[in-house]
């Protein structure tokens, strides 16, 4: 197929192919960035935790007087663990995917003024560490002889374990193992490292503070109570926390069991996320809206087209040119217009994403959802002047010795 | 003139009735997905108390250390206001109505023994709330400022926790279990949910959600160390009444321009006095005042997600409006040999322009009429997502007003052009070749 007769054939209708043009840059800018966003917030809902959430579950009891807390730690630990398919009860302060409840600034000395970052403290009594499940790349995990009692939120001083992500923060280039890290005056000892673990409400200083947690080992007390980590039988999880509840009731019947921290780390983990899959699912029905009205758009004009050139088709065709050759020319036209489009496309979607980098964070496009968006965008003009080109490589060469 | 191009306009639609509703079509879907996020965007950001937002005020101080960020993951601690500096303010008493406030939630006990006893969200406030916001009292009053003092035990009930609680709402005088303590009630309001709730801590982004279900005295509520929600920064050590903990929110009325004017040389005047004190380490010029709507545009209750969706949803509309262009653009031209006819018969350019012009604005009437329904199917689905904003996003009249003018004003847009080219069709040339 020539292209300069194509071309020269296209100079006639400028307006149309500006039109055409202008639409598949728009279409192209849009795509690119919308499934940008897509794959961020598929990337969030996927994000791992470092625990073994399917065998895990949450419980927290409020309503009991603090007095007798470590009573109640007792009697809910004695109480549960019994419990056909329950592998571990253990004590903790929170959950992945629950409600925070150590979080505050850290310091890397005693007297530095500034705070390093916001992190979460796991505060997890024996037992706990074990059952997350956690994967420790250095150093070493919690012994009995590291626990000891907790002062508000906090034990007064305690070897930890980080994140490799906030030891990375911290120390960057540095081995962990041994520093210290402040929390108000208090010293915490790094004496292990772990491979990851999210924070209990994820990061909401952004996606690179998602996993600055510390776990600290403490023992239950009055300022370690309520919040219980069952481990369970992956298959008899649900079920496991349904007994669980219902013996509470026996055990403990002054307290009340909040049931909305009360659930499975599945369960908290699909509530966590719901908002960001609701956006995605918006962005789709916007994508799979745009494609479809830019592919209306083109059929509309190329079947305008193909009408307006029946005569000079069935010339062609009086003089040779066999149905392919028809065929190809609008197949031929259209992809040029789409090419121009594109390229048209390509500086407008990085300029919007330069928009949302500066009012939005977002990270910059990768440039590989450029030519993806190419190849969806000229499969899509191919689908969409195939009906009309077929219809004018089906006109009969008749029509050329036939007046109008 | 206007009925006869409306008939010719009526005529061209039905005689091509896929190209028609692919038009309309395009047009609907542009306009449905914008409109219903300018919906949401509109009632998250109207006016939550009309009748008093005028006369409402937020005060702002900076008690913060030099050194300290001002800003962390869930806002600027020096939103909210250190113990001492909230009573100073309120025994200042330079406003007409002025309270100090916080959110929490606690364990209601219901009165029926054997009912499970449930998590319920409130006010702690200083005796000034009710006046202070102007909430209508369906029994009884609220409380004084001599039972702040006392940290008596009372409490104000909604009309939704009496009926919840006691089945009724002439309660006044008994009592109720919140948390380990018991409150005598005063007063029961009527339900009360501007929203956005403007005048609570903004960092929890939750501030369309769940209205308060009872009102209890501050004092009584930092007796009895009942749980604050929202942002609470600390920089040294203290409790919730020392100088370096901010936690409260400060709300206080004032009559007009003079006033506030006057208010806001207060609070530099209390920064300074502060500074030299050496409680205060940042400048006084730091203190300010926010009318409510200003608060509201600080506090950015609007997420980053729905501004995002919002351009999206614009730039969608505009695909579609270079869509109806395009497809404007076949229609018109193929009736090349009409309007030759037209115009050989004396109509002017003029004319050609008007017909088409009236036939786009069709299009854009039907396209908007759908672009209604689309955008309420979009609201039912809003109103379907976890969001804490998502239950208020409801379409009004102005909106519905606005959608089908936003249609027919873009589809006018997008039939200028080829309505335009259309009328610069040569007769001689069509009339020749036919």
């Amino acid at each position: 197929m020539q292209i300069q007769p194509v071309l020269a054939a296209l100079r006639r209708h400028r307006l149309a192919t500006l039109l055409i043009v202008l639409e598949i840059a728009l279409a192209c800018a849009v795509l690119c960035n919308a499934c940008f966003l897509i794959a961020n917030r598929v990337q969030q809902v996927g994000m791992p935790s470092g625990v073994d959430e399917a065998s895990l579950a949450g419980l927290k009891l409020t309503g009991y007087d603090p007095a007798q807390a470590t009573d109640l730690n007792a009697r809910v630990l004695d109480g549960l663990r019994t419990i056909p398919g329950m592998q571990s009860v253990s004590v903790i302060n929170a959950v992945p995917f629950g409600q925070h409840a150590g979080t505050a600034g850290i310091k890397l000395s005693r007297e530095a003024q500034k705070i390093v970052g916001v992190v979460d403290f796991y505060v997890g009594g024996p037992g706990s560490f074990e059952a997350l499940g956690l994967r420790v790349v250095s150093g070493r995990g919690p012994q009995t002889s590291d626990m000891s009692a907790v002062a508000d939120f906090l034990p007064r001083s305690a070897p930890v374990l980080v994140t490799r992500a906030l030891a990375t923060h911290l120390w960057p280039g540095a081995d962990p193992l041994g520093h210290v890290i402040w929390c108000a005056d208090r010293p915490y000892r790094v004496m292990g490292v772990l491979d990851h673990l999210a924070r209990p409400s994820g990061g909401e200083g952004g996606p690179e503070t998602r996993e600055w947690s510390v776990f600290v080992p403490a023992l239950p007390g009055e300022h370690l109570a309520g919040v219980y980590l069952l481990r369970a039988a992956p298959g008899q999880l649900d079920r496991v926390l349904r007994d669980a509840r219902e013996r509470i009731a026996r055990i403990a019947p002054e307290v009340v069991v909040d049931i909305e921290q009360s659930q499975t780390l599945p369960q908290l983990r699909d509530r966590y996320f719901r908002d960001d899959r609701a956006m995605a699912g918006m962005l789709v029905g916007v994508i799979v809206a745009l494609l479809l009205v830019t592919a209306l758009g083109i059929v509309g004009l190329t079947s305008f087209w193909v009408a307006q050139r029946r005569k000079q088709i069935g010339v062609r065709r009086a003089l040779g040119a066999t149905r392919s050759d028809i065929l190809h020319y609008f197949q031929t036209e259209n992809f040029l217009i789409v090419s121009f489009g594109i390229v048209l496309g390509m500086v407008l979607a990085f300029g919007i994403n330069l928009l949302l980098m500066t009012r939005y964070e977002l990270p910059r496009l990768p440039v590989l959802y450029l030519p993806a968006g190419a190849l969806v965008l000229w499969g899509l003009g191919q689908l969409a002047v195939l009906a009309p080109a077929l219809r004018a490589a089906a006109v009969p060469p008749v029509v050329a010795t036939r007046s109008v | 003139m206007f009925a006869y191009y409306l008939d010719l306009a009526l005529r061209s639609l039905r005689r091509s009735p896929v190209l028609t509703s692919l038009m309309v079509l395009a047009i609907g879907l542009g306009i449905g997905a914008s409109m219903t996020m300018l919906t949401v965007l509109h009632v998250m950001t109207r006016d939550p108390l009309p009748e008093l937002s005028a006369q409402l005020y937020y005060p702002h101080l900076d008690p913060l250390p030099a050194n300290y960020p001002s800003h962390n993951e869930w806002g600027d601690p020096s939103d909210n206001f250190t113990w001492p500096d909230a009573m100073a303010l309120l025994k200042a008493h330079r406003a007409d109505q002025q309270a100090a406030m916080a959110g929490g939630r606690v364990l209601a006990w219901p009165v029926q023994a054997g009912r499970m006893p449930f998590r319920v969200g409130g006010r702690y406030a200083t005796a000034g709330f009710f006046e202070l916001f102007g909430l209508r009292f369906e029994q009884g009053r609220g409380w004084t400022a001599a039972d702040d003092e006392a940290r008596a035990r009372l409490v104000v009930l909604s009309h939704a926790l009496a009926m919840k609680l006691f089945g009724r709402t002439d309660v006044v005088g008994r009592t109720v279990r919140l948390g380990d303590a018991r409150f005598q009630v005063t007063g029961v309001t009527a339900d009360w949910a501007p929203q956005p709730q403007f005048y609570a801590d903004g960092s929890g982004r939750g501030n369309y959600g769940e209205s308060d279900r009872f009102f209890l005295p501050l004092a009584t509520a930092l007796d009895l160390d009942l749980s604050v929600s929202g942002n609470q920064a600390s920089w040294k050590e203290g409790g919730r009444t020392s100088g370096n903990y901010t936690w409260l929110q400060v709300w206080v009325r004032l009559k007009d321009a003079a006033q506030a004017r006057a208010y806001r040389q207060f609070l530099v005047d209390y920064s300074a006095s502060q500074q030299k004190l050496g409680r205060f380490e940042r400048p006084p010029g730091n203190a300010a005042l926010y009318p409510m709507m200003g608060w509201l545009a600080h506090q950015k209750l609007v997420p980053n997600d729905l501004r995002l969706q919002l351009w999206l949803a614009l730039g969608f509309l505009v695909v579609c409006l270079v869509n109806i262009v395009a497809l404007l653009l076949a229609k018109f031209l193929r009736r090349s040999g009409e309007v030759s006819v037209r115009r050989a018969l004396g109509a002017r350019r003029r004319d050609i322009f008007v017909q088409f012009g009236v036939e786009a604005a069709l299009v854009g009437s039907l396209g908007g009429l759908l672009g209604v329904a689309i955008a309420q199917a979009g609201l039912w689905s809003v109103r379907q997502r976890p969001d804490s904003y998502a239950h208020v996003a409801r379409m009004d009249l102005s909106m519905l007003a606005l959608t089908v003018l936003l249609a027919i004003a873009g589809s006018l847009l997008a039939g200028m052009l080829p309505a335009w080219r259309a009328s610069r069709v040569a007769p001689a040339l069509q009339l020749k070749a036919q």
